[in-house]
């Protein structure tokens, strides 16, 4: 059924059809109607789900370890200095091989406070040990969740399923909302072989001596490893039944692309209206939309931009010292293989400032100009 | 592509009107993408909500700055902002007034349509006298003056749409459709 919703409530829709049977969160701007919706599908039991209210951030994930542990399917949502806040206990999920699903909602850290939206927040969780996916719509934000469930549960892995705030948490788009009985054949209930129960007690999370710990990250490691062939099967049979493909990244014309802008998030769909323009301009250029970035596809990176000239990578945050953070992963999958492909790195939009398919052309424009960057940051639209 | 702009205050149900034009578009299998002021909304204080209309599938996630057409839901804001800001040339100015069009004064480069959406508000009884809700008038008017659906679209949105009195607000949707 076609229903306009917005970006919030796509996540909500997501957690219900995927039989969420837990979820605990708490409210922040711009994630407050991913929760509204949840408790009010709980109440009239439109969900048959159990919502656990709580202080803060750090006891939603904690409430959703918990579940988890005791076999339920989880779900939660957060964002900015939600998540961040939740920090400690993103590792514990992903060390304890727990499968929640959790919805972020990209929001610029503080300070200076803001709402609006850049990619600080969840990048900053990248080495915790979460399967991330970056959305660009509405539609994929609902599908994704729903994905994201199959490949958590398949692995053992949790997963962040993140979009941009205000530019689709609060927009509203058209959404084909899958029914549910086809859901359920996608996704069958989650059965845990080992679990906490009043009747099956164990010991979770104690004391690890030296001579184990080691072995237990090797195994997450190796799990993530599987990740990135899992989302690209269970995308294609996504596709199957429901049409749309779910993948790992989203190409645009690259085929014969002379320069390939990299992109995520809200952004990589603007990025592909801003090649489209480009193309009828002359200039031969394609959009890469990276939309897992944990684990980050770089076979598929280095297969798509082999035939391309330049790439042009565009980041909405920044690794401080460093620089942006898709930048590094794109430098660092072509290292070896690619070496004399010159990448651009751009960063674009921090703190919700907008990124049009004006601020894609400029960035194309320059790096077409150039033969090879001459600095590892150029800075798009910044006052100075 | 169509884009549009709303003015209104907040309280008004201006972020609703553009809900429910969103929905009355999809209604048409047209693709569309609303979205309100990337911001905090404040009671009385001015607000702003954003519509794009197409035919094919919208990739554009920016915000619109030049807008085809702008719908003034409070008439109080012509003198306090600059409603017409970015607005293309031979674009339409929807006023939720009781003044005729070519009494408001705008420049000639763009169409004027009035629709005195607070009338038909009040005689509903949706909202208070003092603080009538016009989200459901404003939107058959929109719809009938920029022909973007048919009146069936628009009753069946404004139905399932709004929160309280559906049938009320779907008559005075249509009495506003009507009279533009």
């Amino acid at each position: 059924m076609k229903k306009v919703i917005m970006g919030n409530h796509a996540l909500s829709y997501g957690a219900m059809l995927g039989r969420a049977q837990v979820i605990s969160a708490y409210p922040i701007t711009p994630q407050t109607q991913v929760v509204e919706l949840l408790s009010e599908m709980c109440a009239d039991k439109t969900l048959d789900a159990k919502f656990i209210k709580v202080e803060s951030e750090h006891s939603a994930m904690a409430a959703c370890i918990g579940a988890s542990l005791a076999g339920a399917r989880t779900f939660t949502a957060t964002s900015s200095q939600g998540l961040t806040l939740m920090h400690e206990l993103l590792h514990w999920a992903s060390g304890g091989r727990l499968p929640v699903v959790m919805g972020n909602i990209n929001r610029a850290m503080a300070p200076g406070w803001s709402i609006w939206s850049d990619q600080n927040d969840s990048l900053s969780q990248r080495d915790t040990g979460w399967i991330q996916f970056y959305c660009c719509s509405n539609q994929e934000v609902l599908d994704t969740v729903i994905q994201a469930f199959k490949v958590s549960e398949k692995l053992l892995i949790p997963s962040m399923v993140v979009l941009d705030a205000f530019s689709l948490s609060h927009t509203y788009e058209v959404v084909d909302v899958p029914e549910q009985e086809k859901v359920d054949e996608y996704l069958p209930p989650f059965k845990p072989k080992i679990k906490i129960t009043p009747d099956e007690p164990h010991a979770f999370g104690g004391l690890t001596s030296p001579d184990h710990y080691f072995e237990l990250r090797y195994k997450l490691q190796k799990e993530m490893e599987k990740a990135p062939a899992l989302i690209e099967e269970t995308g294609k049979e996504f596709e199957k039944m429901f049409g749309r493909y779910l993948g790992l990244v989203d190409e645009y014309c690259c085929d014969d692309a002379d320069i390939i802008l990299i992109t995520s998030g809200t952004m990589g769909s603007t990025a592909r209206v801003a090649a489209e323009q480009l193309r009828q301009e002359g200039i031969k250029a394609g959009n890469l939309r990276i939309k897992a970035f944990r684990p980050f596809p770089f076979e598929t990176v280095r297969k798509i931009v082999k035939g391309a000239e330049k790439i042009a990578v565009v980041d909405r945050n920044i690794s401080y010292g460093h620089h942006g953070m898709f930048y590094e992963e794109v430098k660092s999958a072509l290292y070896g293989y690619n070496d004399s492909l010159p990448v651009f790195g751009f960063i674009a939009g921090l703190g919700g400032r907008d990124i049009t398919p004006a601020t894609f052309k400029e960035v194309t424009n320059l790096a077409l100009k150039k033969k090879k960057p001459e600095e590892e940051i150029i800075w798009i639209g910044v006052k100075r | 592509m169509i884009e549009i702009r709303f003015h209104g205050r907040g309280g008004q149900g201006t972020v609703v009107a553009s809900k429910i034009l969103a929905d009355t578009i999809s209604k048409e299998g047209k693709y569309v993408q609303a979205y309100p002021e990337f911001g905090v909304e404040r009671r009385g204080a001015p607000v702003f909500a954003f519509i794009r209309i197409d035919s094919k599938p919208i990739y554009d996630k920016s915000r619109i700055y030049n807008p085809d057409h702008v719908v003034v839901v409070d008439p109080t804001l012509i003198e306090a902002i600059d409603v017409t800001e970015g607005l293309k040339e031979g674009g339409y100015i929807i006023v939720n007034s009781e003044k005729k069009p070519e009494k408001l004064e705008f420049p000639d480069k763009f169409k004027v349509a009035t629709i005195n959406a607070t009338e038909i508000a009040v005689k509903h009884k949706l909202g208070t006298l003092a603080a009538p809700i016009v989200n459901t008038a404003i939107v058959g008017a929109v719809v009938k003056i920029l022909r973007l659906a048919k009146i069936e679209s628009v009753l069946e949105a404004v139905r399932e749409g709004v929160p309280i009195k559906p049938e009320d607000n779907a008559a005075a949707a249509k009495e506003a459709y009507e009279k533009s």
